[in-house]
């Protein structure tokens, strides 16, 4: 399990290449990248990330076990920043691996479900006209109730 | 001996990320009255319950949970990750 909360940028390629080097005997590995999406408006010039220093990594790793708990998996990655990004820029990726892959597909859904709403990261969209902070969905709470 | 957190909007409104607390309340609900009584932003942070999650030494926790021993609680909105 490698469970990373940084405010450094990471390399997608870098990264899924060193996580799949490292599996043995697995047929699949999935990953999912969060990007910072501009406004429709195009307006957006920056997205801050706070977090809860002291509680982030354990409520990251928590998720992460009980995704390797639920399916058979061989690893699970998951690399979050904070701080100031901009549009474009990567947020956070995760990756798992596992013999078969619908285990794959389904443990990195769950992380990323639970990853939404069940980890202390809050995001502030900063514009023009000022800063506001992003509301959580219902329809985010909604899809832990399918797990 | 109690430290107190605040992120997001709730921090902004309290006007800092921190409390110590000398008191001892029994619960999360009895934390919130003692810092609703303290100041008007204190009461503009915690006017709406529903809109605020709570984590007690570092899990989430409700708001009727006892706090027996706690050391950190933190007030915050609903998280926005991923």
């Amino acid at each position: 399990m490698d469970i990373r909360v940084q405010d450094a940028a990471f390399d997608l390629g870098l990264e899924t290449n060193a996580f799949a080097a490292r599996q043995s005997g697995m047929g699949a590995v999935v990953t999912f990248t969060g990007i910072v999406r501009d406004l429709d408006k195009g307006a957006l010039s920056a997205m801050e990330i706070e977090h809860y220093p002291g509680m982030t990594q354990k409520a990251l790793e928590a998720i992460a076990t009980e995704a390797r708990e639920r399916w058979n998996l061989g690893d699970v990655m998951v690399i979050h920043r904070y701080g100031r990004l901009h549009p474009d820029e990567m947020i956070m990726m995760v990756a798992t691996s596992a013999r078969h892959r619908a285990d794959a597909f389904q443990a990195a859904e769950f992380l990323m479900d639970f990853l939404k709403s069940r980890a202390p990261f809050w995001k502030k969209e900063v514009t023009q006209e000022g800063a506001e902070w992003v509301a959580a969905k219902d329809v985010d709470e909604d899809a832990l109730k399918r797990w | 001996m109690m430290d107190v957190l605040y992120f997001a909007w709730v921090r902004e409104r309290v006007g800092h990320p921190k409390d110590r607390i000398e008191t001892n309340p029994a619960t999360v609900m009895e934390l919130v009255e003692d810092l609703r009584a303290r100041e008007p932003r204190y009461e503009a942070a915690f006017s709406d319950l529903a809109a605020l999650r709570v984590a007690i030494d570092q899990e989430l926790a409700d708001f009727d949970a006892p706090l027996n021993g706690a050391r950190e609680v933190a007030f915050f909105p609903p998280m926005t990750g991923g």
